[in-house]
């Protein structure tokens, strides 16, 4: 495989990964949660190396979830403490995470050894030159092979807990009076959001990773209100960010990570404003004819009031409306059959309609 | 009889969906007036729509014959309590001060005079003594009744009041009807959505059946009958009630309308 | 222009030369404001939106280096206003017009726009020209490249700020307590509202070059948390949340000068943590361990009365 295809293969795999995983994040209202695991994680990966020396995966994961969870613990018990609200306490620890995670980078630069805008940033770029080697066995692209492995987890994770999660998120309560432990499955997806987090560092590195979790999910939201579909879809939209990101990172000479996240943008805003059913279009076309309707009943419903009639000419004066607006609804009304225009400039409802009504 | 709020054709819509339908209401001055009607019914959206905070589809208003930005320091609006942050670092003395605020206008700080009022106020509600405590300590009762306090402060002329009684103690509901009578019997004019079908016929002059559309208005003991409450909390409904395009009204609770009314 | 005058702190020697000079200042108008236009933010439950406002301020800050070519601060960091004022306009929409929660909206703009301006900072880099740029001590802050310059800068941005508050205190007051009452009486919450992502947008560009991009939000929300527990009038928040914010600001810059190797930064938002952490804890009547203490005795003495109570045959029914 040529080196542009492993890199958008990889990207692919960490944008289907995240998208997947950070739909639920997304559902639950806790995208920012998301954000604050992914900085905090910076933590987690620096305390590894500190006490392991080592940069394997495996170790990295397991710190990266630890540090994760503690995120989440440390939030939540801020917030039991009654006296912070939810979104002041994850903006209180995970900073502070972070700044111990770079504190630690800063002065300890030899027990830590760590670069930190590899980290942040990604270098997706190098992806292709690290290879797994297995007995001295060359297995191929290492990354494909972690990111790819943590993809099929998070997939096994939803297919294994789909009816849970999805319950869990609707309606708490619920779950928990039926036999369910929300807090277990809450902190079950904080452990795979951190393990994903961790995992696409390599491709996107950490700060872009909230992009990859929230943007596809967002976007899907955008386009069906159907929990397969959206899933699904997250899937697909944070792949095809890969492509397009590096396509976009090639024409501009710019990060891959950055560009991915831009590509990512650019469909939610595509989505935004031309999605079928939500987008700012069709929205506005279907508000546009409601309330050419709407003002037509109005205009009917006020008319029908006036036991005489109304005459033509008082009609601005009552509605308060502009001429136009008075003129179209009058109009509308007339070609509907809902009013007729008597003999001297009045109006009144028509036979057929006052029927209609009873 | 001066009218000092005038609805015509008032027409307010949310999505597109009627909230208020084509009303036509006269509040008359110097008078207790209850609004009344079912959950959804849009009790709260008239008085926010008189108020100018949601935006009208079509009619009019006009309180003290003006629109309602030439007249506002001369209206306290008292929203429902929900509405509000409880634990905002603030005491029941400020509270009521930021009843002072409309009258400051921007940049301007509130001086002795606008404190001394607000301890009046505060006093005449009967919470005088709690000036200093943070609002988060005070219970459902003594929280409307600082907000109350904070309308007096405003030293409107019209009082708009949005389920002043919910979640109040029985002592501090008579002391509020009071204060409200009092209020009413010095000239003031006050506008309350009340959910409590038993006391209308106590507390107020006048009242407004509302289901989206106006049911029927006028002194509560014309217009406060079986008859009307049946059509306003739709019971069966009558031929002439319905016009050509009208709206579905909201709540269908079949409530025994003849208890009620014991 | 300033000699090296030796300082004698806690027995450390500190040089306290124009560098630290300029570092403390810098860290001290950042603290005062953060802590005061912060609160509001806490208060109103927007405290990210400080942080997407910061994250989101990146792509202008690069966009002016790429348009005009200068690297003076007062340029970048209008161009990083212009950009998070875009922000918070963006945020607006996606939260009015669609289904979008605010949570996800504020996670969509602080990761694209980010996203951008990294996208745009590796253009430039590899552009040749801004391997000198400096432009990636935004994201991080790096309080050491502070000239007096950018100091006079940030105190002119401060006041402005802060005397905006000052003016407009009783309408943020009353906005951020009773919104509806609020615009009753006048106080249109649109517009306050987007006085204050001004405010709080003004407020960022002030803290970027000291402790960055992604670390900002922390001087938004630290020091009102903490000032929260120890008053109940909001006056006396703010005050005290600006001191909080100065405290912060010359601790973490004074640790960082002294010992090797210790980023600004960082050790300002750990020293701003440090001190929500003690409020938290030891605040009176609010915090935790005068919450526990008054719980204990309440309960102990509640079981006082009960074995009283047996003891005298007295039915607890």
């Amino acid at each position: 495989m040529s080196a542009p295809t492993i890199i958008m293969m990889t990207g692919a795999l960490v944008g289907a990964s995240c998208g997947l995983i950070g739909a639920w994040l997304v559902l639950r209202r806790l995208a920012l949660m998301g954000d604050a695991i992914s900085h905090s994680v910076l933590l987690g990966i620096v305390a590894v190396f500190a006490v392991t020396h080592s940069r394997s995966p495996l170790y990295m994961v397991v710190g990266a979830g630890a540090v994760g969870l503690l995120t989440v613990g440390l939030v939540a018990w801020v917030q039991r403490t009654g006296l912070v609200k939810e979104d002041a306490a994850i903006g209180l620890v995970f900073p502070f995470l972070f700044a111990l995670g770079v504190f630690m980078i800063s002065r300890f630069p030899t027990t830590v050894h760590i670069d930190v805008d590899a980290v942040l940033f990604g270098e997706i770029a190098y992806v292709p030159l690290y290879r797994l080697e297995f007995f001295g066995l060359d297995l191929g692209v290492k990354a494909i092979w972690t990111i790819g492995t943590m993809l099929a987890i998070n997939i096994v994770l939803v297919l294994l807990l789909y009816k849970e999660w999805k319950l869990s998120t609707f309606d708490a309560g619920f779950a928990a009076a039926i036999g369910f432990s929300p807090v277990l499955l809450h902190y079950v997806l904080m452990a795979a959001v951190s393990a994903t987090t961790v995992v696409s560092f390599d491709a996107v590195g950490a700060v872009l990773v909230v992009a990859m979790l929230i943007v596809p999910a967002a976007t899907a939201q955008l386009l069906t209100r159907n929990l397969l579909h959206l899933l699904l879809l997250s899937m697909g939209i944070g792949a095809s960010s890969a492509v397009v990101g590096y396509y976009l990172a090639r024409w501009l000479d710019g990060s891959v990570a950055g560009a991915m996240a831009t590509s990512l943008g650019i469909m939610f805003l595509l989505a935004f404003l031309f999605s079928p059913t939500q987008g700012m279009l069709a929205r506005a076309q279907v508000r546009a004819r409601q309330r050419r309707s709407f003002l037509q009943d109005l205009l009917v419903a006020h008319i029908g009031a006036k036991p005489g009639g109304v005459a033509i000419d008082s009609l601005p004066q009552d509605f308060g409306w502009a001429r136009t607006t008075t003129d179209r609804a009058l109009k509308d009304a007339l070609a509907n059959r809902r009013i007729v225009e008597s003999g001297q400039g009045m109006l009144s409802v028509s036979q057929a309609s006052a029927l209609e009504e009873r | 009889m001066t009218h000092v709020i005038e609805a015509r054709d008032l027409t307010v819509a949310y999505h597109e969906s009627p909230v208020l339908w084509d009303l036509d209401i006269d509040i008359v001055e110097g008078r207790a007036t209850a609004i009344v009607g079912p959950n959804g019914a849009g009790k709260s959206t008239l008085l926010k729509a008189i108020l100018g905070l949601v935006p009208i589809a079509a009619g009019t208003t006009r309180v003290f014959n003006a629109s309602m930005q030439q007249v506002r320091q001369r209206v306290a609006y008292v929203p429902q309590r929900g509405s509000v942050d409880w634990d905002f670092p603030t005491d029941a003395l400020d509270v009521v001060l930021m009843g002072r605020y409309g009258r400051l206008g921007w940049f301007r700080r509130p001086g002795r005079s606008d404190r001394d009022i607000a301890q009046e106020c505060l006093d005449r509600v009967g919470m005088g003594s709690f000036a200093n405590r943070q609002i988060s300590q005070l219970s459902g009762g003594q929280q409307q009744r600082v907000f109350l306090a904070r309308a007096l402060a405003q030293q409107a002329d019209l009082y708009l009041m949005d389920e002043p009684f919910v979640g109040v103690d029985a002592v501090t509901e008579r002391a509020i009807v009071q204060l409200l009578h009092d209020v009413r019997d010095s000239g003031k004019t006050v506008v309350a959505v009340h959910h409590d079908l038993e006391s209308v016929r106590e507390y107020f002059d006048d009242v407004v059946l509302l289901n989206v559309g106006l049911i029927a208005a006028g002194p509560v003991a014309e217009v406060f009958t079986e008859d009307n409450l049946r059509r306003t909390y739709h019971g069966p409904t009558r031929p002439d009630m319905d016009r050509p395009g009208a709206p579905a009204r909201a709540g269908s609770e079949m409530v025994p309308v003849e208890a009620l009314l014991r | 222009m300033m000699a090296i005058i030796p300082l004698a702190l806690f027995g450390l020697d500190v040089s306290w030369d124009a560098t630290l000079r300029n570092v403390i200042l810098g860290s001290v108008i950042l603290g005062m404001t953060s802590g005061m236009v912060g609160s509001f933010a806490v208060l109103r439950r927007q405290s990210l939106i400080g942080d997407a406002l910061a994250h989101a301020a990146l792509p202008g800050i690069c966009l002016a280096f790429m348009v005009t070519g200068t690297r003076s601060t007062e340029v970048l960091l209008i161009g990083g206003a212009l950009s998070g004022l875009l922000g918070t306009a963006v945020l607006l929409v996606i939260n009015r017009w669609s289904i979008i929660s605010m949570e996800t909206a504020l996670g969509v703009v602080l990761s694209v726009f980010f996203g951008f301006g990294i996208l745009l900072l590796t253009r430039v880099q590899h552009g040749g020209d801004a391997a000198q740029s400096g432009l990636d001590r935004f994201i991080f802050g790096q309080a050491a490249t502070i000239l007096p310059r950018d100091v006079t800068i940030m105190l002119v941005v401060a006041v402005i700020v802060l005397g905006v508050l000052a003016a407009c205190f009783k309408e943020l007051k009353v906005l951020t307590f009773d919104p509806l009452f609020a615009a009753s009486i006048g106080v249109s919450p649109p517009l306050v509202g987007a006085l204050l992502s001004a405010l709080l947008v003004l407020t960022i560009m002030i803290g970027l070059q000291t402790v960055g991009v992604i670390l900002m939000v922390s001087l938004l929300i630290a020091p009102a948390v903490a000032a929260r527990q120890w008053t109940s009038s909001l006056a006396g928040m703010v005050l005290l949340s600006g001191f909080f914010g100065l405290v912060a600001g010359v601790s973490g810059s004074v640790a960082s000068s002294l010992i090797d190797r210790l980023p600004t930064g960082p050790m300002i938002v750990i020293a701003a943590t440090v001190i929500v952490a003690l409020s938290l804890l030891f605040a009176p009547e609010r915090g935790v361990l005068s919450t526990w203490r008054s719980r204990r005795t309440r309960a102990e003495h509640f079981r006082t009365i009960l074995a009283a109570a047996d003891h005298h045959g007295v039915s607890s029914r």
